[in-house]
């Protein structure tokens, strides 16, 4: 269920497709190869380090730093109708970078290098299809999580 | 071991070319390598093509390169490592040339690009970038080159307006070369106030998309020295790769395969950075130049807005950068780039450009840029 994960999807299947339905449950996910213990954001499932294909799936708090930002004017196709947006990379607290939108706490005059900030998991409220994604917030900002996840 | 030197080359008018095919533009660099070179298409061994497959709804673009040149049966195959292609086709006609598999070979860039529209290519640019992680977000090709200038101004105290001076310069000598997409000078004001792509970037910062095609060809040492009296060797080739995701990057203030790429020219070549007396570099944004600079050595890391401030990439500085008007004002035909960078380079070399002639030019560079940096090609060519 990889093609939940985004606005416009150009993967639809992967091996850690299950990070779409973690998302949706409200749960950040990286992973962790369970052979060597190399733990990664974003998540994959064969190891860099050891070659290993056994891995699982590690819960990331979502807290970080912004590392670096731009307000797109100029959007490609699937994106015209939100621009201008902000997109930015927050490095993880607990390792690794994500990209993804400010969400609506910080406007992009307020956006700075080394600020603190929040990962949020969302939903896409008025797609008929489930899509799910993150937006970046100030740090405190809260949201619904499921009950612990059935899935590996 | 022989040398590979390069004999011809050719180069057609980049721009919005309504008028023409792939093939076409193709011909048209091709026609003029040949004559330049003096050689008859016989001669050839092979052909090598760069063109990004995406842009054309022509499939294989070599196959139909290679039939409109009146090449069969001789081999062609096509090269692409995004907007490094060019360079990736030149490493591979040296290298069948090293091996003793071909005596002569013909590299073709050449792209068509504007079939598509705008979006649609900022789409498919974008997905240069890493598409599982980021493009979802609508990351754009621009908008990566932006997050590195964001950086580089905060971690170097970078301006924009020094961004903003590379495209002047490089437009000051584009106006000045007759193959070039813009032929007019900017001001910095209004260059500065035009409109926004991806802060801190407006439209000046960018280079434009473009149709075009060069050509140059490359012979074995003994060949290309009974062939031409102007041989331009080549004298080194580097190449090196950075990860797809910019998530990935130890940092975002500069290209990792860049320095790695022209460590291993210069070293291959047996020259320093002080050695060069013109460079073409991967100008697609005006912070790339920048970077550019500082990756190649020309300057200390974080140097590189003084370096342009102070005008020392000019003709009549220590090295003088893009004075065809490199990727800004010439346009940025894909597969064309890298090809058309080394024929500026070999005509600077043998004293052929004119009122844009850099004095003493003996030792030239290139350095051609995939994507955000994933692949950098650096080479490094002599005149004896």
């Amino acid at each position: 269920m990889f093609s939940w994960f985004g606005k416009v999807s150009f993967v639809p299947y992967s091996k850690v497709s299950d990070f779409a339905v973690h998302l949706k449950d409200g749960r950040m996910m990286g992973s962790r190869c369970k052979d060597c213990g190399y733990t990664t954001f974003p998540p994959r499932a064969d190891c860099p380090e050891c070659l290993s294909g056994n891995f699982e799936f590690k819960e990331y708090n979502g807290k970080g730093k912004i590392y670096t930002h731009t307000t797109i004017t100029a959007a490609p196709t699937g994106f015209e109708d939100i621009a201008p947006y902000t997109v930015a990379v927050v490095e993880l607290e607990e390792g690794g970078r994500l990209m993804a939108w400010t969400g609506e706490s910080i406007p992009a005059n307020e956006i700075k290098i080394g600020m603190p900030v929040q990962v949020v998991p969302r939903i896409f409220e008025d797609s008929p299809e489930i899509k799910v994604y993150y937006t970046i917030e100030k740090p405190g900002a809260t949201w619904k999580k499921a009950p612990p996840p059935h899935l590996g | 071991m022989s040398r590979v030197g390069i004999i011809g080359a050719g180069h057609g008018v980049f721009g919005r070319r309504s008028d023409a095919t792939v093939q076409e533009l193709a011909f048209e660099a091709f026609r003029l390598a040949i004559k330049d070179a003096g050689i008859s298409r016989e001669e050839l061994d092979a052909t090598v093509v760069a063109a990004v497959p995406e842009y054309h709804k022509q499939r294989s673009v070599a196959g139909v390169v290679q039939e409109y040149l009146n090449l069969n049966p001789k081999p062609t195959w096509l090269t692409e490592v995004a907007c490094a292609s060019g360079s990736a086709a030149i490493r591979t006609a040296w290298m069948a040339i090293k091996s003793g598999l071909h005596q002569i070979v013909a590299v073709i860039g050449c792209q068509k690009m504007t079939e598509l529209s705008t979006p649609e290519i900022l789409a498919l640019m974008g997905r240069v970038g890493e598409v599982q992680w980021e493009s979802i977000f609508g990351s754009t090709f621009p908008g990566y080159y932006a997050m590195f200038a964001t950086n580089h101004m905060h971690e170097f105290g970078t301006t924009h307006k020094q961004m903003m001076q590379v495209a002047v310069k490089n437009h000051f000598y584009g106006a000045k070369n007759p193959n070039a997409l813009f032929r007019k000078e900017i001001e910095l004001d209004k260059a500065m106030n035009s409109d926004p792509v991806a802060s801190p970037f407006c439209v000046y910062d960018c280079c434009a998309n473009a149709d075009g095609a060069a050509c140059v060809i490359l012979a074995e040492e003994s060949r290309a020295k009974a062939l031409s009296k102007k041989v331009v060797w080549l004298d080194g080739v580097g190449c090196a790769t950075a990860s797809m995701s910019v998530l990935r990057r130890p940092n975002l203030v500069g290209l990792p395969s860049a320095v790695e790429a022209g460590k291993q020219a210069y070293s291959m070549a047996k020259v320093t950075p002080k050695d060069i007396k013109v460079a073409e570099v991967h100008d697609c944004f005006t912070i790339a130049e920048i970077m550019a600079y500082e990756d190649l050595g020309f300057c200390k890391k974080g140097h590189g807005g003084k370096f342009i401030e102070e005008k020392r990439s000019y003709i009549g500085g220590e090295v003088a950068v893009n004075v065809d008007g490199g990727l800004k004002a010439k346009g940025h035909p894909i597969g064309a780039t890298g090809v058309s960078m080394t024929y500026e380079i070999v005509k600077q070399l043998r004293g052929e450009s004119g009122e844009r002639q850099v004095p003493n030019a003996d030792v030239g560079l290139t350095h051609n840029v995939g994507g955000i940096g994933q692949y950098t090609f650096v080479h490094l060519f002599r005149r004896d």
